[in-house]
């Protein structure tokens, strides 16, 4: 079955997958009989802010490539990052920006938020728009029809350095619904967010809370073998729906086209290796069986998330491949997380793995920088030398690596997105704070200019503080 | 007789490390009282207890040093607003006491009773330098806002031994505000109402004991337990934690509690800032989580990361907490007073926040909360400045006792670190 999936993977590699943009209908005739999928139905209208060719000089610059550059002068053009090195020589044209004494890093990303499906003012039940806990299979829903952008967390997080995320469905079903990744842009629509490029992400929950919600209702799952049945059940179904169609389009769309069915589609997305697997998973054991399921079924699991007791299976995950975006302070708020330690993604990341620190959490996301400085912390206390220009990969290098625009942003290099924090203190510091950042070398915050302060329509006539 | 001798025998034996001589040396001393901060100094400590502290003490012969190798040495923290001892795993109920619904026991339930010393949340929490909590009562609103009062709060140290509290019924809990009013029906204006109402019956009560016994007198709503539990909090005695985050309603609470002689303690306070000066010179203190600085709701749309540094400037003495009912998290504490600090706090009042601050709004101030000849050695060693987190802990004592820095996280890293390649 395992090797049978990875035939037809491929053999049916479509072109223009959502990386490259919408599909182009075939042509008329065959749109009137049997429509394409359009496999970017609601496609992104993100547009770079106005990118000056600027200068960060004086700053030491941690570039994710594992360099620390002490008086590092980090050039930004077109929106791309044009040069980082020691005491570069600023060309003319060039804004120079003073960073002396201050420090210089790629853009935070999260590869775990909720931000906009769950928005402020949070207590209200109307702002909860990110568990779909109808059924345990809710692969169907896409996140992004969830996102109010004028959620004033993406505000604090633009404040804090964030300049990518990805917007994840909740944790209560068995398959949550498709992910979406976002810059972190002040937008009226989620579209104008969107990153461009950037793949879907399909959420996948083990344990406790599908069992606990469905268990509760009466319904199958109730147990981590039921989980275990409804995951496999799905990709058998999602199996017999890629083989129906992809025999359909080899035929050349003649005869009657299987039935579109969103649920199936995103499953069969996932099989064809263009949806990559978000897996909230605890336990190792749990992590254990999914990585099983998943050469059962032939698919590929990109990150474990919250992943608490992944120092347990540690070089397996390295082995797999497979990320894990985690916390350090977060434990025992349930079973499952009761075995949870600090030192969790310093042992990823000493075993050759893929370590991540996530927020999950509006609080947390406006300081991931710290939630990384006690995962460090943590690892020179156990006798785990990690350095700070490693570490600062958690929260830049390996969420994009996660999410799949590696190649676009997560570190400071020639070429990549101009996505940059300068912070006022070292960033493993309690005391630092995100001075300026841009994203594609378009200034979204400057501490010292109040328009770059929140965004959000919510705030506006409030009372409190012009913010 | 000697039944005692043994017990005091035993007792000893258990804290062996308290009798004996140990100097702490070489160290940046923040003693949070007058003495200020000593750049570079000695403490002594003889049977658990601080002999001599400061720049120019001598080590005495007998005693054991620890190098503090130009650490910092700190009281020991408190996290106010906790459910240390009263949780082991948030989502299994059976493991947790924080919270009553029984309609007889509201201001009556007094988690001072139950805590469990050998809860595995205390040693983690000492490792982030904590050595004292405020366990304080949630509301159990699983079947919804039902009861007024959430009960009565203790402070605990977390030295794991059986006489755990430091201080019972150290506080009342009382929820106003949104959460305040739906408990009252749905409106803030039912909220002060039966609060005043609550308030008339328990002073009737008091005066009126005998005759309630005979079931006399007029009907009382109140159980007789939370009759009596708030008889000292309407008289003045027990202080009364109010959660209130809107501007408004803390105008209002410190209104109602000028009319009715309570001395209260506003937690939450997200707009505190906006009132700053009424809280000031009401000369309330308030607990507050430095970093809530989303509109969470309609009553925090002006939280700010500066609340704690703008109340600070305006005399209002702060309390800084990790979230609400903080357990497994309170290992965060110094990161939200570092936190306040990046945000404008003077470092040393963010210190005083965590330490004698609360020390003094719970009422333990002659106990716990500073560094000073005569006490107990309660404190903390810091290989660099304690609200980095950075720096770790090389040593802790918590009322004498010299405590390991190990925890089951600590034992389970261990296990697994040898697979390591």
């Amino acid at each position: 079955m395992r090797h049978a999936a990875l035939v037809l993977l491929a053999a049916t590699t479509l072109a223009g997958c959502a990386a490259s943009g919408r599909l182009q209908p075939a042509s008329a005739s065959a749109a009137d009989a049997a429509p394409a999928i359009d496999r970017d139905p609601y496609p992104g209208t993100y547009h770079a802010p106005a990118a000056d060719r600027i200068a960060v000089v004086g700053a030491t610059v941690l570039t994710a490539t594992g360099e620390e550059i002490a008086n590092g002068t980090v050039l930004m053009e077109g929106g791309k990052v044009a040069a980082v090195g020691a005491s570069l020589a600023v060309p003319d044209g060039y804004r120079t920006v003073d960073a002396r004494g201050k420090w210089v890093t790629p853009g935070v990303i999260d590869a775990h938020s909720h931000l906009g499906a769950w928005a402020q003012p949070e207590s209200v039940d109307a702002h909860n728009d990110v568990n779909e806990m109808t059924d345990p299979n809710t692969a169907q829903v896409w996140v992004e029809h969830s996102v109010w952008p004028q959620d004033p967390g993406f505000d604090a997080a633009r404040e804090a350095g964030v300049t990518t995320m990805m917007i994840l469905p909740g944790s209560g079903n068995l398959f949550g619904g498709r992910s979406v990744t976002l810059k972190n842009v002040p937008s009226v629509t989620m579209q104008g967010m969107k990153f461009p490029g950037a793949p879907y992400g399909l959420k996948i929950a083990c344990g406790e809370n599908p069992k606990r919600v469905y268990g509760g209702k009466g319904r199958s799952p109730a147990t981590r073998m039921g989980n275990v049945a409804g995951y496999r059940k799905a990709w058998i179904d999602a199996q017999d729906y890629a083989r129906r169609r992809d025999k359909w389009e080899a035929a050349g769309r003649t005869g009657e086209a299987p039935k579109r069915d969103l649920q199936l589609e995103t499953l069969a997305g996932v099989l064809k290796g263009e949806i990559l697997v978000q897996n909230h998973c605890y336990r190792a054991d749990e992590m254990a069986n999914m990585i099983d399921i998943s050469r059962e079924f032939g698919f590929k699991i990109r990150t474990f998330h919250h992943a608490n007791e992944a120092y347990k299976i540690a070089p397996l995950l390295a082995k797999e491949d497979i990320c894990v975006a985690t916390w350090a302070s977060w434990w025992g708020y349930k079973m499952e997380v009761y075995d949870a330690i600090e030192e969790n993604a310093a042992i990823v990341h000493a075993a050759g793995g893929c370590a991540i620190i996530h927020s999950d959490d509006p609080i947390v996301i406006q300081r991931l920088n710290q939630e990384a400085a006690a995962a460090l912390s943590a690892a020179w206390r156990a006798g785990i030398r990690i350095s700070k220009a490693d570490a600062i990969r958690w929260f830049t290098a390996n969420p994009a690596k996660a999410l799949g625009i590696a190649d676009r942003v997560g570190t400071l290099e020639p070429g990549k997105n101009a996505d940059v924090v300068l912070w006022s203190h070292d960033p493993f510091s309690i005391y630092a704070r995100a001075e300026k950042v841009w994203i594609d070398g378009g200034i979204v915050f400057d501490r010292a200019d109040a328009r770059y302060r929140r965004h959000s329509d919510f705030l506006l006539g409030q009372p409190g503080e012009i913010r | 007789m000697t039944r005692r001798f043994a017990a005091l025998a035993a007792l000893l034996l258990a804290t062996p490390a308290s009798a004996e001589t140990i100097a702490i040396v070489d160290a940046r001393l923040m003693t949070m009282t007058g003495m200020g901060e000593v750049e570079q100094g000695t403490i002594v400590i003889r049977d658990g207890r601080i002999v001599a502290l400061g720049a120019d003490v001598a080590v005495p012969s007998d005693a054991r040093v620890i190098d503090g190798r130009g650490g910092v040495v700190t009281p020991g923290f408190i996290q106010a607003d906790s459910t240390l001892g009263a949780v082991e795993v948030s989502q299994v109920p059976a493991s947790a006491d924080r919270a009553t619904h029984s309609a007889a026991i509201s201001a009556g339930f007094d988690i001072s009773l139950g805590l469990n010393p050998d809860s595995i949340l205390l040693p983690v929490s000492r490792l982030a330098g904590i050595t004292h909590a405020v366990t304080t009562p949630l509301y159990d609103d699983r079947r919804g806002r039902a009861l007024q009062f959430a009960g009565q709060a203790a402070v605990i140290d977390l030295a794991q031994r059986p006489q755990m509290v430091t201080r019972a019924r150290a506080a009342m809990v009382l929820e106003m505000g949104e959460g305040g009013a739906e408990r009252a029906g749905g409106a803030r204006g039912s909220a002060i109402v039966q609060l005043r109402a609550t308030l008339a019956d328990v002073r009737h009560f008091a005066a009126h004991r005998a005759a309630y016994d005979r079931g006399e007198g007029r009907p009382q709503p109140l159980s007789r337990v939370d009759l009596e539990a708030l008889v000292p909090v309407a008289q003045g005695r027990m202080p009364l934690i109010v959660k209130v985050d809107r501007a408004s309603d803390i105008r209002e609470v410190i209104a109602l509690a000028r009319e009715e002689k309570l001395r209260i303690i506003i937690d939450g306070a997200e707009e505190g800032w906006r009132v700053a000066d009424a809280i000031a010179a009401a000369n309330v203190p308030v607990i507050l989580d430095p970093l809530a600085d989303l509109p969470r709701s309609f009553s925090e749309l002006g939280a700010t990361m500066e609340n704690a540094a703008r109340l600070h400037t305006a005399g209002v003495t702060i309390v800084i907490k990790t979230g609400s009912g903080v357990a497994h998290r309170a290992r965060e504490l110094r990161y939200g007073a570092g936190n306040a600090v990046a945000w404008g706090l003077p470092h040393d009042a963010a210190v005083a926040a965590i330490t004698v601050n609360p020390a003094r709004v719970f009422g333990v101030a002659d106990r716990i909360g500073t560094l000073e000849a005569g006490r107990t050695a309660d404190l903390v060693l810091w290989n660099g400045d304690p609200l980095e987190p950075l720096s770790q802990p090389q040593a802790l004592f918590v009322e004498g006792n010299e405590k390991p820095l190990t925890a089951r996280p600590l034992e389970l890293r261990d296990r697994y670190m040898p697979s390591l390649p």
